[in-house]
């Protein structure tokens, strides 16, 4: 397949490439559509601009099922596609966690919950230190993985902080074992984020929620899914 | 005299106008004192509040960014309580961060186990590549602070203690200075312990070298040290017993050796009082030291 024109069409079988990871494949596929939306539209990262300053920074947090975003970073370049059936071999590039040190483009290594978005909240009070007040930081979440405290004390402080370049998207795929009443855009509300809550599978819902304007505030977008279970 | 936390303070305050690469992460311990060096640098001096999961999660984000991150609190809650963010936030991402402790082992005994952290340097040593300081003087941790802002990206810890001796030694970073030189063994004084082993060891045939960095640990002047003397070791070190056996022996693998390890125990003392209580109730006092010595090398 050339690489030329990928179409979010082509991405399945991308990842049909890559097995060995059935138990993860719900948490892949939760994140299909949020992912290629934010690289083939919002996103200003490209595989030539990997080591850019001023990129702007997709960190997945949630490293497990990483297959439908090793799929969209193959689409985009970074990666070549042949290695996709190396998916978790001994010496594949391509772990059922990611590793930032062994592929391109990749901004974090993951794999334990709740590490994302302290990480995104240094990225980018780091970029503020260094006078780089443009580049996004966006950091990748599951409604499960929202359960650990380091998040909580992330969101708390960004929130009071005003740090206006870090965006959450929120993977709901209903996953955490004691839910979230009132719904995950709620806590992030209370801290004084900008949120929005949309359909996870709608392109052009996703698309109008990652670019809304939200001066002087933390941006957080919950896209709900199918739960996990259904 | 000043304390090494003072020194501290001091000199990151000076070194942010100096240096642009400079980034210091609080969670509320200190911040008061570096409200001067926020004033003139608000976006590379962060105080996250009490959340020290954050604090060295941020601190290995701004790592990522190419700045030279510092993160400071009290050693419990800067190396213990976020011990998975310092694997994985630095470590595993490849990124290099300095992490300044304050309180130590046994700094402030009144307010009990919660604030002592004996086993910061033993955690440190499940994980690959870390520098540790541990001066004993706040010259040797003004110069050591220096060295480790300016040591790349490496990751290196800087223990500091209101524990301290009352003169400096001079240190080179990554080696041990030799005070006192005999023929019965070595006495190794890691940071804060070099008076007592001083005063502890007066009068007999030992060689004492100091420490005041002690990860790398500095195998070749161990090494050296014992080629003028017998091949037993005494080590002295202000935080869990036995943190440096493993190194010790290593250093000595190929030949004939003895190691006798001391430091604070592992048991928690349900007490209150003074850092001098504490000292001899762990057998760290000069007339203990004494006795445990001689003991093993007599």
């Amino acid at each position: 397949m050339s690489m030329a024109d990928v179409q979010f069409e082509d991405l399945p079988g991308l990842m049909g490439l890559m097995t060995g990871a059935e138990k993860h494949g719900p948490a892949a596929t939760s994140t299909l559509d949020a992912i290629w939306v934010l690289y083939d539209r919002v996103l200003r990262a490209t595989p030539e601009t990997v080591e850019a300053q001023d990129r702007d920074r997709f960190l997945l947090s949630k490293g497990h099922g990483p297959m439908a975003y090793y799929a969209v970073l193959a689409a985009k370049g970074f990666l070549d596609p042949q290695v996709l059936p190396s998916f978790g071999a001994y010496d594949s590039p391509l772990g059922h966690h990611p590793d930032r040190t062994l592929v391109p483009g990749v901004e974090i290594a993951s794999g334990s919950l709740g590490h994302g978005l302290p990480l995104g909240v240094g990225t980018a009070l780091g970029l503020r230190a260094q006078g780089l007040t443009d580049p996004a930081v966006w950091v990748l979440i599951g409604d499960a993985e929202f359960d650990e405290g380091s998040n909580h004390e992330a969101v708390a402080f960004a929130g009071a902080y005003g740090l206006d370049r870090l965006h959450v998207l929120v993977i709901d795929n209903s996953s955490a074992t004691h839910g979230w009443q009132g719904g995950i855009a709620a806590r992030f509300a209370a801290e004084g984020w900008s949120t929005a809550t949309v359909d996870g599978r709608d392109h052009e819902a996703l698309y109008r929620a990652f670019t809304a304007e939200h001066p002087g505030r933390p941006h957080a977008v919950v896209a709900r899914v199918e739960p996990k279970n259904a | 005299m000043d304390t090494m936390r003072d020194r501290f303070i001091d000199i990151t305050t000076r070194l942010l106008d100096d240096d642009p690469r400079l980034a210091l992460v609080l969670a509320d311990i200190s911040a008061a004192s570096f409200a001067p060096a926020k004033e003139r640098h608000p976006d590379r001096v962060i105080n996250v509040g009490i959340r020290e999961q954050l604090l060295i999660g941020a601190a290995g984000g701004l790592a990522l960014t190419g700045l030279r991150p510092i993160a400071h609190t009290f050693a419990s809650f800067l190396v213990e309580r976020p011990f998975e963010q310092v694997k994985l936030d630095l470590v595993h991402q490849g990124v290099g961060a300095v992490l300044v402790s304050a309180a130590g082992s046994y700094d402030w005994p009144a307010g009990g186990r919660t604030h002592m952290s004996p086993g910061d340097v033993a955690l440190l040593d499940t994980l690959p590549g870390w520098t540790v300081h541990v001066p004993g003087h706040p010259d040797e941790a003004e110069q050591l602070l220096r060295h480790a802002y300016a040591d790349g990206d490496r990751n290196v810890y800087v223990r500091l203690s209101a524990h301290q001796n009352a003169a400096p030694v001079p240190v080179e970073p990554g080696r041990f200075t030799t005070v006192r030189k005999g023929s019965r063994g070595v006495v190794l004084a890691v940071g804060p312990m070099l008076d007592v082993v001083l005063a502890a060891t007066e009068g007999l045939d030992v060689t004492v070298l100091y420490a005041a960095t002690v990860r790398p640990f500095d195998a070749a002047g161990l090494r050296a040290a014992v080629q003028d003397t017998r091949a037993d070791v005494v080590l002295v070190e202000p935080y869990l017993v036995g943190t440096s056996a493993n190194e010790a022996h290593a250093a000595l693998a190929d030949r004939p050796h003895r190691v006798l390890a001391l430091g604070v125990p592992r048991e928690e003392h349900r007490h209150y009082g003074s850092v001098p209580e504490h000292l001899a109730a762990y057998g760290l006092d000069a007339a203990s030291l004494r006795e445990r010595i001689a003991a093993f090398m007599w």
